[in-house]
Parts: C-alpha cells; structure tokens; sequence
C-alpha cells in the first residue's frame, strides 16, 4: 500500500478467504470482529507452512528442526514485542488469551501482593475476564474492589479518582470499552494511579487491534492482548509487562519449560518472559500471530485507525438518520472518542431478536450481555445488539446492516 | 433453509405482544422461582400458587426475547387451573417436541426417515399454541430461549415439592 493513502477496504477484504463466502445465500457481512477477527490468507499460511516444514517442539531438540522452530517462535515474540512498543522481547509473555493474561497477573502479581485491606480499582465497563479473576482475589484474600463509574455517554466517571486511588495498589482498566467502544483517558488515568502508588494493568483486547499501542509511551506496567481479535489465530495472546516486574513475580503455571531445575525436593523457575510459560506453547499460533502483526503493520495501524474513526462516523449517522427515535446507540457519539463496537437497541425488539433477522440477511451481529453483565445493569438492559467494524469493513456493510434493522423493524411491527 | 417464518409464527408473535398472566402475585401464598439463561442475560420470574393438587394461578414477569417469553406465556395459559402432574406431563411433552426435533437435525436436517431411538413427538392437540414454537429447533441457539420458562416451571414445583414434603403436608 502506498504511504499515506487511505486504507482500502476493498483490496483489504481480498485478503480474507472467509469474507469470499456466502451465508443464506448471500455475501456475508461480517460485523462481529469484537468478538473475534477474520484472518487474512497470511496468516493462515504462516501456520500451515510452519506444519508442512517446520514443526518440532520448541527449546528442546538441538535438531536443525527444532532450532528453526524456536527461532520462529521467538521471532514472532520480537514482532509483537516491537509492535506493542515495549523495549525488550523478555517483556512478553505468550498465554492463551487475554483472560489468561489477567487471570496471570491476579494470580502472580496478586497473590505476591495483594491482602486484606489493599484495594483494586476497576471499572464498571470492565469485560468478565477483568473482573472475575479480582473478584476471586477478593474471596479469597479479602483484598477491596472499587469501581470508577460509568457516566453519561458512556464515558468513565473520574469525578471521584483521587478518592477512589486512596490506598489502591493497582489499577486494572480497559482500553477500549468491548460494548461502548469507550476509550477511556488511560493517561491520564495511569499518571493520577501512579501518583497514587499504585501500578496500572490494561486489558488491550480491544484496543490493539484497532489503534497504535506504545506500552512505553502509554506508561501502564501491565499490557494485555488477545491474538484472534488481531488477525491473529484463537488460542494464543501475550502479556507486556516491564521486566523488573516480571522478575518478581511468583510463576504462574508449573510444568515443562518455565523451570531452571527440578529435584524431588524442590525447583527453581526459569529467567522470564519463560518462567510463566509452562508447557509446550501454542507454537503454530504464536508464529502465525507474528504473521498477523506483520500484516497489521503492513497496513499501518494509523491508517487503520483513520478508517474505522471514518467508518464509524459513518455507521452512527446512517443509524440516527435511518431509524431516529426507534434507535438508541450505546456509548460516546463522536467517533474520535471511541472504537468502532457500536451496541444499540431497536425500539420493542429485543437484540436477540434483532440478531437473528439480521442472520437471514447474511449480517453477522453479536447480540448477548458481551461478557459485561455490571454494565448491562448500569445500561439498565439486559443485553444490546452489537455490530463491530474492522479493517475489511466498508460503507457498504454499514448500508446492509442498515437495510436490515430497517427489515427487521417491519417483521416485527404490531 | 428455515426462514424466517418457521421460527416466528403470527401466535408466538401475538404472545410476545401480548403476554397472558404477566406480572407478579404475593408471596406466600405464591411460590417464586427464577431461571437465567447465563448466555444472554433473559430471565423469567415465575409465580405459582398452588392450592392441593392444583396450580390455581400463574404470572410471569422477567424480560427477554420474544421466543423466551411468548413461550412462557402459552406455558402460563397452559399450565393454569391444571394439576401439577398434568403441568409436569407437559413440561415433558414440550422438552420432547424440541429434543426430538433436535435429533432429526443432527441427521440430514429434512428427512423424516428412521429416528432410530429418538423419542416420539407428542401430538399438536396436546401441546396446543405450544405447537408453533416447534419451528425454533431449527434454530438451533434458540431451544434455550424457549425452553429457559419450563426448566424455571420444573424448578419451581420441585421446589414447592420439597417444602411440602419438609413440612410433611405431601
């Protein structure tokens, strides 16, 4: 692609095998990439070559074999240490998804540092998997959950930041909303935390794919992301966190590979990022969600940035004009405030409902409480319809999703 | 390919507009009992009151999509002034219409050859309005919508059962 032109979702979409195809009949449309992405044909070719030339285990066999396929492994760890912006590649951990990730830093971190009477602040547009691991730690270990609120339009409530930090030893926040699209003012956010003391972990699942991360200029201590949501395959994810931080922490899982020694009375971890890899890792899909950095990279994460804030503009107004009164869209109204995860409701239908008319028309929408039941509750619903653009979106799939809800308000009209 | 049609019958439609015994009754006497489907969030709020053998009044509150709730409301209908045995017996009949149709969908989907060991569909007479939600096994995703107001009914008798026979009136 030539620097400094627009991205163009046309030639991006060729790059998918899976958008070639047609459901019920007609081209899909696929409008759930917050719940996973499609991968490009790069992708799964980095896998599927990886299998038919180089399969081995990793960091074991001294075999040409096994050499290579460490090296590829650990290259991919450069590519997505390079593409998050952390200086080091020690710094990153692969798991098998974001959850993982935080269930990693609750479990290590938490448990090294957490007890009675310390407190977590979180947020209540946090998705289950940065929520439910602190609750446990809280059960468990009678640590304290707070909660930033959220305030009109979608936006964190910061009115009461300084007092909620107040003896806090970590924040844990997300970067962009999976059912707002919020993004939140995570500088500001991580200066005001650590001049509190407190250290900042960041549930990037969202937001990586869509935006340039810089963990360094960011300044959070914990980074966590998701491969699929990415290009990238399921099953593999990462953890950035500085390397001192790291060197501290407890291991997470025991086993294979994250030892320097085992004896029948005792054992030693292994230097990090290793440490807090047991077992054989997900290898196929860690090299192919080095391929998928690469492809993102390739398309310049600005530019895909500049085409989803132009697309979702796009999809807000087409919604509002097409619909009015009979639509309510979740979240911040202006596009530079927000990713593009639009949660809506249709007047009389419930999202379930909407989900499946909108199905028959070959329109892929997540209908559901997206892993978010406290924000449900404070949205005062109990599920939204949620359409996500991606990189391979056009205008094109916004009209038909248009088109659509306009069917589906007609099927289920009194 | 199942439209459209087959999944959202002019009666289920009706019911969702137009809930029969919604809302909520006093209790005690009544007995509450919730159910949740964890996947979407809906949920119904079922009250029963039963008078010796006999479920003598039904509400529904609760919210959810129209396949969750227009099928609690013909359960509502169906279940009103019967006895709890005859309510059980067509908790029964309705979970076998959606397993049945289940079982023909992991064959080839349209045949109606050999079921093997699938169990019989009861007949449209006994399940009345209940009949037309029968479109929703094709459909896979959605049989927890409808079934979700009939695992809550199951919950709430066992639970009514186990209090009676706690306090020895069974």
């Amino acid at each position: 692609m030539t620097p400094g032109a627009e991205l163009d979702p046309a030639a991006v979409k060729k790059d998918f095998p899976l958008l070639e195809r047609e459901v019920h009949g007609r081209p899909v449309v696929y409008l759930d990439s917050a719940s996973s992405s499609q991968k490009p044909r790069v992708v799964l070719d980095a896998m599927q070559t990886y299998y038919e030339t180089t399969h081995a285990n990793v960091h074991r066999g001294v075999y040409a074999l096994a050499e290579q396929a460490t090296a590829q492994m650990e290259a991919a760890r450069a590519k997505v240490a390079r593409f998050l912006g952390a200086t080091s590649d020690r710094e990153v951990v692969f798991g098998k998804n974001v959850t993982e990730m935080l269930n990693l830093v609750a479990r290590t971190w938490g448990a090294a540092n957490l007890g009675p009477g310390d407190a977590v602040l979180l947020t209540e547009m946090e998705h289950h998997a940065n929520l439910v691991p602190w609750l446990m730690l809280a059960e468990e270990r009678g640590v304290e959950l707070r909660y930033l609120p959220v305030g009109d339009g979608g936006h964190l409530d910061l009115t009461d930041l300084e007092r909620l930090l107040d003896g806090v030893k970590l924040v844990s926040v997300t970067a962009m909303s999976n059912v707002l699209g919020t993004i939140p003012p995570l500088r500001r956010l991580i200066d005001a935390a650590h001049d509190a003391g407190a250290l900042v972990c960041v549930d990037g699942a969202q937001y990586t794919p869509h935006l340039p991360t810089d963990v360094g200029e960011l300044g959070c201590d914990f980074y966590a992301v998701t491969g699929h949501k990415m290009c990238g395959p399921t099953g593999v994810g990462a953890l950035w966190a500085r390397a001192e931080l790291l060197e501290a922490m407890p291991a997470f899982l025991g086993g294979g590979e994250m030892i320097r020694d085992v004896r029948l009375d005792g054992w030693e971890p292994t230097e990090i990022p290793w440490k807090f890899e047991a077992g054989t890792p997900p290898i196929a899909e860690i090299i192919g969600l080095g391929a998928a950095v690469d492809y993102l990279e390739g398309l310049g994460m600005d530019r895909v940035r500049a085409h989803e804030v132009s697309l979702t503009g796009y999809a807000l107004r087409a919604l509002t004009d097409r619909f009015g009164a009979g639509i309510e869209v979740h979240g911040p109204s202006e596009p530079a405030e927000r990713g593009g995860v639009i949660s809506f409701a249709l007047a009389g239908i419930h999202p379930h409902d909407v989900a499946q008319v909108l199905d028959q028309e070959s329109v892929c929408v997540r209908a559901g409480h997206h892993c978010a039941k406290p924000l449900m509750r404070r949205l005062g619903v109990a599920a939204t319809a949620r359409a996500s653009l991606y990189v391979y979106n056009d205008t094109a799939d916004v009209d038909a999703l248009v088109d659509a809800l306009a069917t589906t308000i007609e099927f289920f009209a009194p | 390919m199942p439209g459209l049609e087959d999944l959202y019958r002019e009666i289920i439609l009706d019911h969702y507009r137009n809930p029969r015994n919604r809302g909520e009754l006093p209790v005690p006497p009544a007995h509450r009992s919730e159910g949740f489907n964890p996947l979407c969030g809906d949920e119904v709020v079922l009250f029963l009151q039963v008078e010796g053998d006999t479920i003598a009044d039904v509400r529904i509150s609760g919210q959810g999509c129209s396949i969750s709730q227009s099928s609690a409301s013909m359960m509502s209908a169906a279940i009103k002034g019967r006895t709890v045995e005859e309510a059980r017996a067509l908790t029964r009949s309705f979970k076998s219409l959606m397993s049945v149709h289940e079982a023909r969908l992991e064959g080839d989907g349209e045949s109606d050859g050999d079921e093997g060991g699938a169990p019989e569909a009861p007949s449209e007479a006994e399940l009345g309005d209940l009949a037309a939600l029968q479109g929703v096994v094709r459909f896979p995703v959605r049989i927890k919508c409808a079934t979700l107001s009939w695992n809550t009914l199951t919950q709430g008798l066992d639970e009514l059962a186990g209090s009676a026979t706690a306090s020895g009136e069974a």
